[in-house]
């Protein structure tokens, strides 16, 4: 479980990039996100007055453009997705997505010096699915593997799926996202996730 | 006229059947990896309230009161004691190179790390696995069973709970037979573990919709990877390929 706290970095550090240019390799694209991730932490960590907020911001900006957040939480919802309208897979993809930056933003505080190691990616020139490999070291413990997962796009290579020590962080999502599904259909999907933003918005400013 | 009237029905009653197990796959019931999930929420609530009252208090003294060089060496004292059921797992499934290795560590570390307290063998390129006797058994090909929530220990499987008497031994193989020497060393152990937790479980409370559930699927995830030493494919659907016309997967029409 420990593995959560490095995977979320990663996981953020995948979310950013800036212009990206399609003919960014998903190889390459996955190394700047997380060399410029990491930028971001260890200038933000080194300025006297450390900003969560602000860190989260940058973050969330560099990397957000290049991950595909409708097909993330299309994977999250299953094959219910189907069922929904327009109108709520956009209420979907938006619920999920600041889930996911909530989620992450925790995370990115906990930067204790990892390092990020690329494996070297395999795949041919007419793939449009590639998995890209890498491991977070951190002395004294077992180094944990980081898998991104993109899908070729007319504007680029976008990360899907990002897979922490074999837990791929969309599909743990689904067996609850389905338990809601069951209980209350769609609409009760987007009710909870909901619902589950203000009670965490108010716990937060109630606790600090 | 009466057979033709009965292979009706029949053709009838068939077709109801398949609608039937059509819709029963659409709703999808209850999660087919967790049959004794009442049990299980039960459970998992009592380990959260003893969480709340007693364990993570603990845990947040002893990472307010440790110095976190202290806590890095006693986190690597313990995994050193580890290591030796791990090499014995590592054999066990075949992985010999990896046994060794796991056991040069702890010849390594308990000696140059001075008993356990520095990790000297990861900067030596001999690095940390992770292995316990319910992944031995799963490499044997025993079905890991149902999900299962341990009290007071967390999320199970049933083939791991059955393993777990052992791999607890098997962890302590070195701690002295002294009683009171062995259960501080416990003690310590279960507190320095939760409080490596305590970064991360923001992160586990405001991410999920349902800790219980979150909880039981990463936990089922990463076991299964851990098992296959990380070989498990993942294959993603894509929902928003509709057929143009015809029926989806689930036996549904298309509105044209």
């Amino acid at each position: 479980m420990k593995s959560l706290t490095t995977v979320f970095i990663l996981a953020l550090s995948f979310l950013l990039s800036p212009a990206a240019t399609a003919a960014t390799g998903p190889d390459e694209l996955v190394r700047k996100l997380s060399n410029e991730v990491l930028d971001i932490i260890r200038t933000e960590k080194a300025k006297p007055t450390e900003d969560a907020k602000r860190l989260v911001a940058q973050v969330e900006a560099a990397v957000s453009p290049h991950f595909d957040f409708r097909r993330m939480t299309m994977l999250a919802v299953g094959r219910d997705w189907r069922q929904a309208t327009p109108e709520q897979q956009q209420r979907l993809v938006d619920s999920f997505y600041r889930m996911l930056v909530r989620t992450y933003s925790n995370a990115l505080t906990q930067y204790r010096n990892q390092t990020v190691a690329f494996k070297p990616a395999r795949f041919s020139p007419e793939d449009t699915v590639v998995h890209v490999q890498t491991e977070i070291r951190q002395s004294g413990t077992q180094p944990i593997n980081v898998d991104y997962v993109l899908q070729k796009s007319d504007s680029g290579w976008r990360i899907f799926d990002v897979v922490v020590a074999g837990v791929s962080l969309v599909t743990n999502y689904r067996g609850s996202f389905a338990q809601e599904i069951r209980a209350g259909g769609i609409e009760g999907l987007i009710r909870a996730l909901e619902a589950r933003e203000r009670e965490i918005v108010q716990g937060s400013s109630g606790q600090s | 006229m009466k057979s033709e009237m009965s292979g009706a029905r029949v053709g009838v009653f068939a077709l109801a059947c398949v609608m039937l197990i059509a819709s029963g796959c659409a709703s999808r019931p209850a999660n087919p990896d967790d049959p004794l999930e009442s049990y299980n929420r039960a459970v998992f609530s009592f380990n959260e309230g003893a969480d709340r009252a007693v364990i993570r208090p603990m845990a947040r003294v002893y990472d307010a009161v440790t110095p976190k060089p202290v806590q890095t060496g006693v986190g690597n004292f313990f995994s050193n004691l580890g290591d030796i059921w791990i090499g014995l797992n590592n054999v066990l499934q075949g992985k010999v190179a990896d046994g060794l290795s796991d056991w040069m560590r702890f010849a390594v570390n308990t000696t140059l790390g001075v008993a356990g307290l520095l990790d000297v063998a990861s900067e030596m390129k001999l690095p940390k696995h992770d292995e316990d006797l319910g992944q031995t058994l799963g490499t044997w090909g025993f079905g890991e069973g149902a999900y299962f929530v341990v009290p007071l220990m967390g999320p199970r499987t049933v083939r791991d709970t059955l393993a777990l008497p052992l791999d607890l031994k098997g962890d302590n193989v070195w701690t002295i037979d002294h009683v009171s020497t062995r259960n501080v060393l416990t003690g310590v152990r279960f507190v320095h573990q939760r409080a490596r937790l305590l970064s991360v479980e923001r992160t586990l409370d405001e991410g999920a919709l349902d800790k219980y559930a979150f909880t039981r699927d990463f936990y089922l995830q990463q076991r299964r990877y851990k098992v296959h030493d990380g070989n498990v494919p993942v294959e993603y659907e894509d929902y928003d390929a509709l057929p143009e016309n015809g029926s989806t997967k689930d036996g549904e029409a298309v509105p044209q």
